[in-house]
């Protein structure tokens, strides 16, 4: 029996992966865990926009475009949130975010 | 071809120079840079104050007259910012910076620009991550403060977060109409199941960009742990920009499904105002009491997008003018007291009469606007704005809107009471504070004054939009 893999299948993965990112960004506490999250969600998007392109619109590019683009602005993202998160270990000596609360209200 | 986008162009070639600038000057440079920082911004506007009408790019950039206009508004105001920054880059901890923070500035200001005028969802995204990724570096300026570490970190996420919500409805609409273009988008979209989810996520994603409740949890930890500059910076120039973008999107691409998305814009501009009101009369900090009051000003101005249009659209600039012109000046005067004091709390500010009274006058102008009251040019941009929205027939919400204007009143003038009226044995002494942050005031002063009474400033945007 031959296996295809349909668009369907694709969007199965990259829906799971979005949805894990939105829930592991409300539930986690380690900032890097967060950041994690969400280059999940990020990451997901990007398959969505491969899959559309190559199985719907084959004819033009503008989905492979906006996943490179995607992928060149999360790595940007991701550098500068590192850079803020190590400032932020760097002053607080924690990095989980319960303990880094000193505004309220 | 390279006319078309000739905003964009003088505001880089504005950013290259501020860079050679920050090379050539010897330290302690602060002080030169602030004057070509302020210097290049009166040129780029003095080049694009004459409002055009272009496309480039095979339609992925289109820049219309009344985007055009913002753009020279929000330079205006980014002027006003590096005009007040200057105190604040004067400290010992924070002027070697100086050159940064402009460059910065003017980077996040270019994003803005290209946010605006795009034709395309792909320059969309890129124009929002380029003005959103250099702000998380303007809030952790301060990089001795640990809440400016702790805003940052805050604000990033939050941005990230919001980015991913936004992609992922782009995707789906991508997936359905098969084009990024708004022009070809606009045709496609009919309003199937899909469609609606992916309008949700894509206004949820720029609501955070917009600070709307339910997605304003980042705003008053990321105002308050930010410099003032700064805070004023994220609290007028890029809502601004997100807010009209917000308008200019929906309008174009989702026009087709003004049934479905009314609604919800319905209940969140109520919630938004309402909710923001709440949190605001017990806040005793400045800086947090200002984020919630700009969370509740960004409900009033999405009243200009429920109300649709032309009217809407020029309401919704004319708004943003009148509330930079506040706004900026009661950052500047929280900017020039937390320099002179180191304070930023309510308390420091009673019997500022006394000893500052210029400065305590120009706030309680300020404040006015903000509330609303009549001779003041918050009034009539809010009197816009309300009709704007109620000619649709929204009503309902427009009448839940003017008694939250009332609660405001009460919490805006708890500040003037502590100013004028409440006693203090040891007020904030007298202090003059430098010339760039008086022009600063005197222009927003200007502003808030004439702005109203001046009615060709609306018909301008009328006839634009």
């Amino acid at each position: 029996m031959e296996l295809e893999i349909h668009v369907i299948h694709y969007l199965i993965l990259s829906t799971v992966m979005m949805f894990c990112g939105i829930y592991g960004f409300f539930t986690r506490k380690n900032l890097l865990a967060l950041l994690i999250s969400a280059e999940l969600m990020l990451n997901a998007t990007n398959i969505n926009f491969a899959v559309f392109n190559r199985y719907l619109f084959p004819g033009h590019l503008e989905g492979h475009f906006f996943s490179l683009f995607g992928i060149a602005i999360a790595a940007a993202e991701t550098a500068v949130a590192i850079a803020i998160i190590i400032n932020v270990y760097r002053s607080f000596n924690k990095i989980l975010t319960d303990d880094i609360s000193e505004m309220k209200g | 071809m390279l006319i078309a986008i000739q905003a964009e162009i003088t505001l880089t070639a504005a950013l290259v120079l501020m860079l050679v600038a920050d090379l050539i000057f010897k330290e302690p440079n602060h002080k030169y840079l602030q004057a070509s920082a302020v210097i290049l911004m009166l040129i780029h506007t003095a080049l694009n104050i004459v409002p055009t009408d272009t496309e480039a790019f095979g339609g992925m950039y289109h820049s219309s007259m009344i985007s055009s206009v913002m753009k020279t508004i929000l330079s205006t105001g980014t002027l006003l910012v590096f005009m007040q920054a200057g105190q604040w880059l004067e400290r010992e901890d924070t002027r070697h910076k100086a050159g940064e923070f402009y460059i910065i500035t003017l980077s996040t200001l270019l994003g803005m620009y290209f946010m605006m005028s795009a034709g395309s969802f792909i320059l969309f995204y890129v124009g929002l991550e380029l003005a959103s990724i250099p702000m998380a570096c303007l809030v952790t300026m301060d990089k001795k403060r640990h809440e400016s570490a702790e805003a940052g970190a805050k604000f990033i996420l939050n941005s990230m977060f919001s980015s991913g919500l936004m992609l992922y409805g782009m995707s789906l609409i991508y997936g359905t109409c098969g084009t990024t273009y708004f022009e070809d988008i606009t045709a496609a979209l009919t309003g199937t199941p899909l469609q609606i989810m992916a309008t949700v996520f894509f206004f949820a994603g720029l609501g955070f960009k917009l600070s709307l409740v339910p997605f304003h949890m980042w705003t008053p930890d990321t105002y308050q742990g930010a410099p003032a500059p700064v805070s004023g910076y994220l609290s007028v120039i890029s809502k601004g920009a997100a807010a009209f973008t917000l308008m200019s999107i929906i309008l174009k691409i989702f026009g087709n499904m003004t049934a479905q998305w009314n609604l919800l814009l319905s209940i969140v501009i109520v919630a938004t105002i309402t909710v923001a009101n709440l949190f605001a009369i017990k806040q005793t900090n400045l800086k947090r009491f200002m984020a919630y009051s700009s969370i509740s000003q960004a409900g009033y101005i999405m009243l200009a997008v429920l109300g649709g249009g032309a009217m809407g659209m020029s309401s919704l600039v004319y708004y943003i003018t009148v509330y930079i012109a506040a706004n900026l000046a009661i950052f500047a005067v929280i900017g020039t007291v937390e320099q002179y004091s180191g304070r930023v709390d309510r308390d420091a500010y009673n019997g500022l009469y006394k000893t500052n009274p210029k400065l305590a006058l120009v706030m309680t102008l300020a404040l006015f606007s903000l509330a609303g009251i009549p001779p003041f040019a918050g009034f009539f941009s809010k009197f816009f704005v309300f009709a704007s929205a109620f000619r649709e027939g929204h009503w309902i919400v427009v009448f839940i809107a003017l008694i939250n204007t009332i609660i405001s009143l009460y919490y805006y003038l708890l500040i003037v009471k502590a100013m004028y009226i409440t006693p203090n044995d040891s007020p904030v002494s007298t202090f003059r504070s430098p010339a760039f942050t008086r022009a600063c005031l005197l222009v927003c002063l200007a502003g808030i004054i004439l702005l109203g009474l001046c009615s060709g400033v609306y018909q301008l945007f009328t006839d634009l939009a």
